[in-house]
């Protein structure tokens, strides 16, 4: 452990706006893009269901 | 096609013929439209008159940044002409006669480059000297100035070119196009710069200049297969 | 050989195989992420000269690893795509580049923000960074290209193009700028050109570079099935693994 406290570690010895802000942008940026495969993907599934849905009712009708 | 020697000989004797044949077309073209070949030129002029009067007449502080100015505009301009490279002959139709030649792709669009440096590099190079009087520049840098961007440019239209081949096709792909090219210039800017900085600081321009010929036999070597591709991209798309 | 190249091509069954790996990849992305991190940034000791600004090296380094190594995967599946007309490479491709460029953003915001502390000033013309950046306008103009076209196909081929242009260029560009930055600025202090660094400095540094390539597969994996559910929305296998979930919910519902 280098820090002694968990105040210590926050503070970085002085350096916390630097260290917090690279390691927060980087963070961010990897949660961001992993939650927008994941929307990203649930959309596409939903939209081809809904279609495949619409389609399977069309033919119902027909019948 | 039963006896496949004859169409083979017809073929190599044929390439020579239909390189020349493209040059002359190219060169007589564009000599007709004067006006795009000295577009760049006044282009260039301009540029270099805008920063004594943006930053300081001064003849000293102009002297130290003349190189790098000078081989900026230089790659702008030459950056300018690159657009109307196969733009014309893609509106009217003879970039797919070129296609559908028998010779290789490769080499005729070597030969149409080839034109566009004559028309573009080249001039730019001749006249970069007289902008460099007039931004002060240090005597005995002028002819490496010249010689520097007549091989540079050489290297910067083969490489335009691809961007050019891979843009001819979209309907606004100019600012498309330097956005493409500009970061593949740099090593030509970076050694260009350098060996006009070096001929003003007294230094050895040998290695500056070898390794800019070194960048024109590399792109020369494999940009024709990357226009080729990309021109058959553009026209079959 | 053959065979098995036409399968790996066929999208359907990537689609099945990186279902499986996918969860492999991710598990391994987290707990190295994790690990990487709590021992940077916590265990990890201080640098002597730069002090707790050194730890920013922990998402700098890896970031402008990966984000030369996905210029160089991307260009290597253009190449793929280009002469064996493999489908998958060219969607892989193009999901690859918007991470790419991402990671070069991270790697560049993160140098600027080091050079708070170690050289005063948000941005110098360091080598590294300078390169970074050119790399950068490299992605946006691969993502550009692919954007101008209309025809999918040609927009395939056109950034296949270009990537492979841009990764024979990328060492002639890190040299250059290497060789210019040395002649301008002699002898200043680059970020992590560090002769010597402690094993308890680096060991959690491999395995931040691990995890944000585990990371970087993972995410690659799961954004090309999506690209392929895109682009082949209407093929019957699609349709057939849909509709089956549509009628096991239906089935649901009424029940």
């Amino acid at each position: 452990m280098a820090f002694a406290s968990f105040s210590e570690f926050l503070a970085m010895g002085g350096h916390a706006p630097y260290v917090w802000s690279a390691w927060g942008v980087t963070a961010l940026l990897l949660v961001a893009t992993v939650w927008h495969a994941r929307v990203e993907q649930r959309q596409l599934l939903n939209g081809i269901k809904r279609r495949a849905r619409r389609a399977n009712s069309l033919r119902g009708n027909a019948q | 096609m039963d006896a496949p020697s004859v169409p083979l000989l017809e073929h190599q004797g044929g390439l020579m013929i239909a390189v020349k044949a493209t040059l002359v077309r190219d060169l007589t073209l564009l000599l007709r439209r004067r006006g795009e070949v000295l577009n760049p030129l006044v282009f260039f002029a301009l540029v270099i008159t805008l920063f004594p009067i943006a930053i300081s007449p001064d003849p000293e502080l102009l002297a130290t940044i003349a190189p790098g100015l000078l081989w900026v505009a230089a790659l702008l301009a030459a950056l300018l002409s690159l657009d109307s490279l196969f733009r014309s002959d893609y509106d009217d139709g003879s970039l797919e006669q070129l296609l559908l030649a028998p010779q290789p792709l490769a080499a005729l669009s070597v030969a149409k480059v080839a034109v566009h440096w004559l028309l573009a590099g080249l001039p730019l190079a001749l006249m970069a000297p007289l902008l460099g009087i007039m931004l002060a520049l240090p005597a005995g840098s002028y002819a490496v100035l010249a010689l520097s961007l007549a091989l540079g440019t050489a290297s910067l239209s083969l490489i335009g070119a691809i961007g050019a081949a891979l843009t001819v096709g979209l309907a606004r792909g100019g600012v498309l196009l330097s956005l493409l090219v500009l970061p593949l210039y740099i090593p030509v800017l970076i050694f260009g710069a350098g060996a006009v900085q070096a001929a003003i600081l007294g230094d050895g321009v040998s290695a500056h200049l070898a390794i800019l010929g070194a960048l024109l036999a590399a792109s020369l070597m494999l940009a024709p297969w990357a226009i080729a591709a990309s021109l058959r991209i553009s026209i079959n798309g | 050989m053959w065979a098995f190249i036409h399968k790996l091509g066929s999208p359907k069954w990537f689609y099945g195989i990186s279902a499986k790996l996918q969860p492999w990849f991710w598990a391994a992305a987290v707990l190295l992420l994790v690990t990487g991190s709590l021992w940077g940034l916590a265990f990890a000791p201080a640098d002597y000269q730069q002090g707790n600004s050194f730890r920013i090296i922990y998402v700098h380094v890896p970031a402008a690893f990966l984000a030369q190594s996905i210029f160089i995967s991307m260009a290597v599946s253009g190449l793929v795509f280009m002469v064996w007309k493999i489908k998958v490479a060219d969607m892989a491709a193009a999901v690859m580049a918007p991470l790419g460029a991402a990671m070069t953003f991270v790697a560049l915001f993160s140098g600027a923000v080091w050079g708070v502390p170690t050289w005063g000033t948000w941005w110098m013309w360091d080598a590294r960074l300078t390169s970074m950046l050119i790399l950068l306008f490299l992605y946006l103009g691969v993502i550009a290209l692919r954007g101008a076209f209309t025809s999918r196909d040609s927009a395939s081929r056109a950034a296949s193009v270009l990537a492979m242009v841009g990764v024979i260029n990328i060492p002639i560009i890190k040299y250059s700028v290497d060789w210019w930055y040395t002649l301008h600025q002699p002898a200043s202090f680059t970020l992590t050109s560090r002769p010597t660094m402690p094993t308890e400095m680096w060991l959690p540094l491999v395995i931040m570079v691990l995890g944000f390539y585990s990371f970087f597969i993972a995410l690659t994996l799961m954004r090309t099935r999506s690209e392929i559910l895109r682009r082949e929305s209407s093929k019957r296998w699609v349709q057939e693994l849909v509709n089956g979930q549509v009628v096991n919910a239906q089935a649901e519902e009424t029940r």
